[in-house]
């Protein structure tokens, strides 16, 4: 039986070692591939410019998808040229021809004064532009990378999905998906504030798109032309998605958005509105309860609140939709209590908030351990001959 | 009589109110005082005998359907609530 030490120095004998000069010529030379095998905490401090980072518990399942050519010579490092022996040991025994470690590791590069990448921080610019989020401690730059970092899907670009979009845009979530059919009418700029007149007869994602990226370069934004149906939410959601805001203005598109996302484990920030009042809450699969455990089924057509007869107080949605943005933030950063299992109604009339409790529904027909639903349903049109959000 | 809390989605059939006053000790009976002063309430509200899928009752902030349905109590200041389901955006 060998002790550490001993075991260590046997390692040591097996394999090639260079000390940190000669390793800065190798790399200078553009032949070998980095490794750095430190855990991820050590690698956010800083690590060697162009180095790729595989943590020495995940080497032997991870390193041949990062280093595929095992022809190609690695210098393998950590910290203090420990762990990097023992990897550099794996590495030949994955059959990877040509293993280097760095003797004195990452301590004794930076000794040597050689370069070292930190972590991709915030520019200058970003600092200005977010200078506001970086006081906050609970945001912060941490925060602030993990925003930049976020992709959130928008179902619809109207009167929710509008301050929602842009809050979402100025506070730096990285990537914004908006999904909406429809093109901007006259009627809509009543409320939607991401369009504006000039955008009239344009498709609300491109006029969306355009909005967003004039107030936030930052922010990519992903547009899908089309409505949400059993067709396309699929290949939509492949996307890859954190959050989904549900803006949506009907209730076909509800169901979908809330099937889709016990499936695919994805909160939904959930609003509607209807004239003065609005509700808003998350639905986090799992955690707390699905839109199926507070409506299992639709109303029937001929009780759906009209859409066209419906209408709204221009300013509700803008309520509504900055309250799902305040979830979304929260969300994506970690913080405070989202409302998962809590149904906030607003009042406009007489500018009260009022809450109810939402539970987990033991029977519901989705996200209950004994599903009845396991299929997309699409639902009939339930404003059938009208187009016009609510 | 305990103050019933109207959504503005159903004020329609019930005259406009806010809040209205209805009779009964549980669920069942209040909705039974309204519907019957407001029969247009009724396909709004139930569905084969129970409350629909599609409308939530809360009585002190919870859904009486994880309470006791529609025989869960009510006293003359509990704080009732309909919801149906809304869809704008």
């Amino acid at each position: 039986m060998a002790t550490y030490r001993e075991l260590l120095q046997q390692i040591r004998s097996e394999i090639s070692e260079v000390d940190a000069t000669h390793a800065r010529e190798l790399i200078d030379s553009g032949q070998p591939l980095v490794l750095d095998v430190r855990e991820q905490d050590e690698w956010d401090e800083g690590h060697i410019a162009g180095a790729i980072h595989v943590p020495r518990g995940h080497l032997e399942s991870r390193v041949e998808r990062a280093a595929p050519d095992h022809s190609r010579p690695v210098l393998v490092y950590c910290s203090a040229g420990n762990r990097s022996a023992f990897a550099a040991k794996t590495l030949a025994e994955l059959g990877y021809e040509d293993v280097v470690a760095l003797s004195g590791g990452f301590t004794d590069w930076k000794r040597n004064g050689f370069p070292v990448q930190l972590q991709a921080g915030l520019d200058a610019s970003r600092r200005a532009r977010y200078s506001r989020h970086l006081l906050i401690p609970e945001v912060g730059e941490e925060g602030q990378l993990k925003l930049l970092d976020s992709k959130v899907l928008l179902v619809g670009a109207g009167g929710l999905g509008s301050p929602a979009s842009l809050y979402l845009a100025a506070a730096g979530v990285g990537r914004i998906g908006i999904v909406d059919a429809d093109v901007v009418d006259e009627s809509n700029l009543q409320r939607q504030i991401v369009h504006s007149t000039e955008s009239l007869g344009e498709p609300k994602v491109e006029s969306a798109r355009r909005s967003i990226e004039a107030l936030n370069p930052d922010v990519e934004v992903i547009t899908y032309k089309e409505r949400l149906t059993s067709e396309n939410i699929e290949r939509i959601l492949a996307d890859g998605w954190d959050v989904i805001v549900d803006g949506a203005d009907n209730f076909p598109t509800r169901y979908l958005v809330n099937d889709a996302s016990v499936w695919h484990d994805i909160p939904v920030v959930h609003g509607s509105i209807y004239r003065f009042e609005g509700q808003v809450t998350v639905f986090k699969p799992h955690v707390g309860p699905c839109y199926r455990c507070l409506f299992p089924t639709p109303p029937p057509p001929e009780l759906a609140p009209s859409c066209a007869e419906g209408g709204v107080l221009g300013v509700l949605p803008g309520v509504i939709g900055s309250l799902q943005a305040s979830e979304v933030l929260k969300l994506a950063l970690g913080i405070g209590e989202p409302l998962v299992g809590r149904l906030l109604l607003f009042d406009a009339l007489s500018a009260e908030f009022n809450e109810v409790k939402l539970r987990r529904d033991p029977d519901c027909p989705v996200c209950s351990d004994h599903p009845t639903i396991t299929e997309y349903i699409d639902y009939v049109e339930f404003c059938a001959g009208t187009r016009e959000p609510a | 009589m305990t103050k019933v809390r109207i959504p503005l989605t159903l004020r329609e059939v019930t005259g406009g109110e806010r809040e209205l006053p209805a009779e009964g000790d549980t669920v069942r009976e209040l909705l039974e005082d309204l519907m019957g002063r407001f029969p247009a309430l009724r396909n709004q509200l139930v569905e084969d005998g129970d409350i629909a899928p599609f409308v939530n009752v809360y009585v002190e902030g919870e859904d009486v359907r994880t309470l006791d349905g529609l025989e869960t109590e009510v006293r003359t200041d509990s704080t009732v609530i309909l919801l149906p389901a809304m869809a704008g955006g």
